[in-house]
């Protein structure tokens, strides 16, 4: 968590002896990391003030959080249009559930959970990387579908009606909740820092050239396709930590609820809402989209219509989303992964541009 | 006789599958746009004729004639209104606006129409068939089948014979130098769209008087037909017919093991395709 506010305050000084300065952080991005470092805090001491009926919301809203950072991680730098991550929600569900039959902690399995989809992720992404846009968009969906039907022949795990995760009552419901949310919001930092570091690494500027024009990034001999699968393995890592979770806030694994679809439209929603591209934009679009579900909760299907219709509107018009708009009016940017060229106060020589 | 029987069914399932596949590979071929609503568009059209039956009292076998031009009509503005807008974005845009579209439409039906099941009664005929040597041929299959086969060879037919379906493969092949003949890409794509989606919502009509629809039905059409399309080889109409055979037989094989292993085979021969395959079993020669 400290890693947001001491590496936004790095400014390496290329060039100085030119008079420009390249940094790739700015003025107040060590407040901005304090205030990201007290804000995680707040949110992890939050189960001490608050109510049941509110942690249970945050802990959805987290979930919601992590899939959709790591769906952006794939759509918006590797464009990679993945209709198939809920093949990790279910893995890292049904992960927790096997260990836990078999006498493993539910919050052990989570951290197995990860490392086994990511696991997984490495053959799955041998057999779809064959194919490029939609077709690999179907591909991943094909194999969700696959694993599903897979799991649901297994009688020992509830075949295609599920089963309840075990050994979760040892702890009382009030304790349960306390860990599951702490479980969720640890799953939720760690996917936006792990893309936030990503991006700061070496590989982060193959991202970022992928993300702006793929065909000048593999012209000067970037390494696209390890970038992509890098980032795959990511999101499957991420997405099945948020499985786990689900898996143990729900208390039981369903087939069909795990596998389902809808986290694909919950996740892209939540994207193309918030800003697709940015670290910023998929956590402002989860924040978004669940304060309209909530709001328009009462109409029951009718508030997947409306946001569908929203986050087709601003596909189209507002590629950008919230957060782009925001961003591009304030000129702001919380997490310094983008590079600034100024002049050095310093320097003797008038070099003008930016 | 059971393998005969299972054989033969699945070859004939296979008229479904190319039906819904028809359109998906006329679509890509054309824009290269994968529509991801496409299986819930047939959904709709099967809604449409549930409430329409009873309304005109028109045959449910011949509610085509009035279900397939409304979405005729139905896709090209859906392609000039909003694919089209989202083909300038892209085709990312393109994935994530059909996406949407797709979650939409579903989740209208489930408002409108609740999530029970619905078919179309074609009363007697649901259940008919006559046997050859011990092998069970339903009226209702051999209906279908004849179905995608006029299909495909009508969208064939326009797209070789006819002036427009000439000046539709122009555009797909060279839209710049289609436009500076006079071609308005626009148009065309709507055309092509108007196409798929009448074809779709015929397969959407086939599917509910064979089985049962739902809101969720959509997706699982999608993919099936998908899996036609790559294993009959992009582009190519009648290998999408031998596609959806592929599938049909391996859905059929697989239900003899049981019903579940039924619906898992055709997705496991499609991923053994990619794998080893990729360029699917019948690839093109000429363009579709």
């Amino acid at each position: 968590m400290t890693a947001v506010a001491t590496t936004g305050a790095v400014s390496p000084r290329n060039g100085a002896r030119s008079g420009l300065v390249v940094s790739r952080s700015y003025q107040g991005a060590t407040w901005v990391g304090a205030g990201g470092v007290a804000g995680v805090a707040l949110l992890a001491a939050l189960p001490l003030f608050a109510s049941q009926g509110f942690v249970t919301n945050l802990v959805n809203l987290l979930i919601l959080v992590a899939i959709a950072t790591m769906w952006n991680a794939l759509a918006g730098y590797v464009g990679l249009v993945s209709v198939g991550q809920q093949l990790y929600i279910g893995t890292g569900a049904y992960i927790v559930l096997v260990l836990a039959q078999n006498g493993v902690g539910a919050f052990a399995g989570l951290g197995l959970a990860i490392v086994g989809s990511a696991l997984l992720a490495i053959p799955a992404s041998w057999l779809v990387f064959r194919l490029s846009g939609a077709y690999f968009a179907i591909a991943t969906w094909v194999l969700s579908q696959v694993a599903m039907l897979f799991v649901e022949r297994f009688t020992s795990l509830g075949g295609g009606t599920g089963a309840p995760v075990p050994g979760l009552d040892v702890f009382g419901p009030g304790k349960l909740l306390e860990y599951t949310y702490w479980a969720a919001l640890g799953v939720a930092v760690l996917s936006v820092i792990s893309v936030y570091l990503l991006l700061r690494s070496r590989l982060g500027l193959v991202l970022t050239a992928v993300r702006d024009n793929e065909v000048g990034a593999r012209s000067v001999g970037a390494h696209v396709l390890a970038a992509k699968r890098v980032v795959y393995v990511l999101a499957a890592a991420g997405c099945a930590g948020a499985g786990a979770v689900i898996a143990i806030s729900t208390l039981d694994v369903e087939p069909n609820n795990v596998f389902s679809v809808q986290w694909t439209a919950y996740m892209l929603f939540a994207v193309l809402i918030g800003g697709i591209g940015t670290i910023e934009g998929p956590v402002i679009g989860a924040v978004a989209f669940f304060v309209l579900q909530q709001v328009l909760a009462q109409y029951n299907a009718w508030y997947l219509i409306v946001l569908g219709c929203v986050a087709m509107a601003m596909a189209i018009w507002a590629r950008r989303g919230v957060w782009g708009l925001l961003a591009t009016r304030l000129r702001l940017e919380l997490f310094p992964v983008g590079y600034r060229v100024r002049l050095e106060e310093r320097s003797t020589k008038k070099a003008g541009g930016t | 006789m059971t393998y005969a029987n299972a054989l033969v069914q699945g070859l004939l399932l296979g008229g479904l599958f190319a039906l819904f596949a028809c359109g998906l590979s006329l679509m890509f071929g054309v824009m290269e746009v994968i529509n991801l609503a496409h299986g819930d568009i047939a959904v709709a059209a099967a809604y449409l004729a549930v409430v329409l039956v009873p309304l005109t009292h028109i045959p449910a076998v011949w509610i085509f004639v009035l279900v397939v031009p409304a979405f005729m009509v139905g896709g090209y503005f859906g392609q000039r209104l909003l694919i089209q807008r989202s083909l300038d974005e892209g085709p990312v845009t393109t994935l994530l606006v059909t996406f949407g579209l797709s979650v939409v439409l579903e989740n209208v039906l489930l408002e409108v129409f609740t999530g029970n099941d619905q078919s179309l009664n074609i009363g007697s005929l649901v259940s008919g068939s006559f046997s050859v040597r011990g092998v069970i041929l339903p009226y209702l299959s051999i209906m279908i089948l004849g179905a995608a086969l006029v299909a495909l060879a009508a969208v064939q037919f326009f797209l070789s014979r006819t002036k427009t379906g000439r000046m539709v493969r122009a555009v797909a092949d060279d839209r710049e130098a289609a436009q500076l003949v006079g071609a308005d890409y626009r148009h065309l794509f709507g055309i092509a769209a108007a196409l798929a989606s009448g074809t779709v919502a015929l397969a959407g009509l086939a599917l509910s008087m064979y089985t049962t629809v739902n809101p969720n039905t959509g997706p699982s059409y999608l993919l099936y037909g998908f899996a036609a399309v790559v294993i009959g080889g992009l582009g190519s109409l009648w290998g999408t017919l031998l596609g959806g055979m592929v599938l049909g037989v391996a859905m059929t094989m697989g239900s003899l093991v049981d019903p579940d292993f039924g619906a898992m085979l055709p997705y496991l021969v499609f991923l053994a395709v990619l794998a080893f395959r990729p360029r699917g079993l019948f690839p093109k020669k000429a363009i579709a």
